[in-house]
């Protein structure tokens, strides 16, 4: 029986500094650092090919950076890959099976190249909770896409890794099963452990994370704490339902640039925090000449940040003014 | 905090080796039973019926020349393909992720996948010999000496199979090996006949075979008798197979098709 220490406060779960790899003439990842406290849920979001997956895999060892240093609990993932690779749990983002086994032997299997024996009550307690139970002696081939998607997240699981890396942990994976994958996600990071997840879904990462940072081309435009990050979005998207159908827009709404539903019922626009805008609007409104019926005002969503950042004819200079100002 | 992992050293490297034994016991039919009734057939049609049309060997019969041919046959290309299929199968199936993302050693995982593949040799040279009684067994006239052969061949083609299970990026190209290399060179390397009987030229060609120093080597160990110098087959089977351990070991350092 070996012992592995980790190394008490300050030394932060994940540490990745000046971190870069390019596949060819493409930059991947661009002097990447990030630095992740023990016992965070962070969420690691950006577009397709932005580098998510390959700054996933330079924690686990499945790539090589061409620069910089990547330290799991203050252990040298290169150096010391034995001790890295043993604290780290990882579900990979493709749908990888072993069709010669059932689902109990793989997760045995799986025990064992982590050094773990004996674990028969937690496999069961995994098999529970992932609604794997009975289907543990199907082989993979039997199982459905959802179910070879939690098979992924148990195996990650399997040696009750102080950090648990769940790369689209939920795509393919049905409603009510994506909730309770977020049930066991919160269960694990309640218990301590450091969890990093990256997601396509970006309810999944409001529901769920702490701290965000967004990848870009191989650079974060944004790492921040996620009520920090939606509070930099200044617009909120109003909603005016009308005591009476209209047959067309007010005047004051529609200089305001509102427009109005089809049926006449409601007028939507998209109000400034930092223009005034939001203060005209209750003055039109505080004049009485329009009658209402309800009103609602929508805030910013990390998906309302996600595209601003991301999206190119909109990000210039200020996405690398969020991106300078809140790296750590 | 710590994290306690027990057996952390053996047990990772342990579970490899029986996945890759477990794994060729479930699809026994091709991996077991096939090349045991292949080696029964050529048994059958080249000892009983063209046998006698070939004469004795150094005084022993053509079935008992045949025999550890036929072994070592089995055994060389069963210790390939164990590792290489399963190399290959994995990184296909995406779970090769599963051995790189965990805490094993590179020399373990060289081990793990060459002990598998030795094993099966091993057990399909073993039945192939068993199953040879039906015909006569040959006598066992260096013991010790057909052990080490038998253990130091299956070591250098399960080292060659994950060589080649490394290196192969499709099933295309691990298909290159038995068809071109290994087949060749065991058909041509004394399984059927002896060197002594072909012309000058074709005899000297042969010595640049190495299977044809595994199989009179297997054979010496059987038959006391053998084509090639039995203490230079063992030396060239050694180093070949410690050749192969260090560029398996390279491979995985380096992170040869496998890590990105």
């Amino acid at each position: 029986m070996k012992k592995i220490s980790i190394p008490d406060p300050p030394v932060p779960a994940i540490e990745v500094r000046g971190a870069a790899k390019s596949y060819g003439t493409v930059r991947a990842l661009d002097g990447i650092t990030l630095s992740i406290p023990r016992g965070e849920l962070f969420g690691l979001l950006g577009p397709n090919g932005a580098g998510k997956s390959t700054l996933i895999n330079l924690l686990t060892g499945l790539v090589r950076r061409d620069a910089g240093e990547v330290r799991i609990f203050g252990y040298d993932v290169d150096r010391d890959y034995r001790i890295t690779r043993a604290l780290l749990g990882a579900v990979p983002q493709e749908l990888v099976y072993d069709h010669f086994f059932t689902v109990r032997q793989t997760l045995k299997i799986q025990s064992g190249y982590y050094g773990v024996t004996g674990n028969g009550p937690w496999i069961d307690e995994l098999l529970d909770r992932l609604e794997l139970k009975e289907h543990e002696g199907k082989t993979i081939r039997q199982l459905s896409g959802g179910m070879k998607r939690r098979l992924l997240v148990a195996k990650a699981m399997v040696h009750q890794p102080p950090i648990l890396i769940l790369d689209e942990p939920t795509a393919g994976v049905d409603v009510a099963l994506r909730r309770s994958l977020w049930n066991l996600v919160r269960q694990v990071h309640a218990a301590g452990t450091t969890v990093v997840l990256t997601t396509h879904y970006l309810d999944e990462a409001e529901e769920l994370c702490e701290r965000v940072g967004i990848i870009h081309r191989g650079v974060f435009v944004a790492l921040d704490r996620k009520d920090a990050l939606m509070r930099q979005i200044q617009h909120r998207k109003v909603t005016l339902e009308f005591a009476s159908p209209q047959p067309r827009l007010p005047a004051p709404l529609a200089e305001m640039g509102a427009s109005l539903s089809a049926d006449g019922a409601s007028a939507t626009l998209l109000v400034d925090r930092g223009d005034g805008s939001l203060q005209r609007l209750f003055e039109i409104l505080g004049r009485g000449q329009i009658a209402l019926a309800d009103l609602q005002v929508e805030g910013a969503g990390l998906e309302d940040v996600f595209l601003q950042l991301t999206d190119e004819k909109r990000r210039p200079d200020a996405a690398g003014r969020i991106a300078a100002g809140s790296a750590p | 905090m710590s994290v306690l992992v027990e057996g952390f050293l053996p047990l990772p490297f342990r579970t490899l080796f029986f996945r890759e034994i477990h794994r060729f016991f479930i699809v026994i039919n091709q991996t077991l039973l096939a090349p045991v009734i292949s080696a029964l057939l050529y048994l059958f049609i080249f000892g009983f019926s063209l046998g006698s049309r070939f004469g004795s060997f150094h005084g022993h019969s053509y079935i008992h020349f045949l025999i550890p041919g036929l072994v070592m046959m089995g055994l060389v290309n069963n210790s390939f393909q164990n590792p290489s299929s399963s190399l290959m199968i994995s990184k296909f199936e995406g779970n090769i992720v599963d051995i790189l993302m965990a805490p094993i050693g590179h020399a373990e995982i060289i081990a793990g996948y060459m002990l598998g593949g030795m094993f099966r040799g091993l057990l399909v040279g073993t039945c192939i010999l068993a199953a040879s009684c039906l015909f006569g067994l040959p006598p066992f006239a260096h013991p010790l000496y057909l052990i080490l052969v038998a253990l130091l061949s299956a070591a250098l083609f399960s080292l060659a199979g994950v060589t080649a299970g490394i290196w192969a990026e499709k099933f295309d190209d691990l298909a290159l090996f038995p068809t071109f290399i290994i087949t060749p060179l065991t058909y041509l390397g004394g399984v059927f006949y002896s060197i002594d009987t072909l012309p000058p030229f074709w005899r000297n060609v042969s010595l640049f075979n190495p299977l044809l120093y595994m199989i009179n080597a297997l054979r010496y160990g059987f038959l006391g008798v053998s084509d090639v110098d039995p203490a230079w087959s063992l030396a060239a089977l050694s180093i070949v197979a410690v050749v192969l351990f260090g560029v398996c070991l390279q491979m995985l350092r380096s992170g040869y098709r496998l890590r990105k």
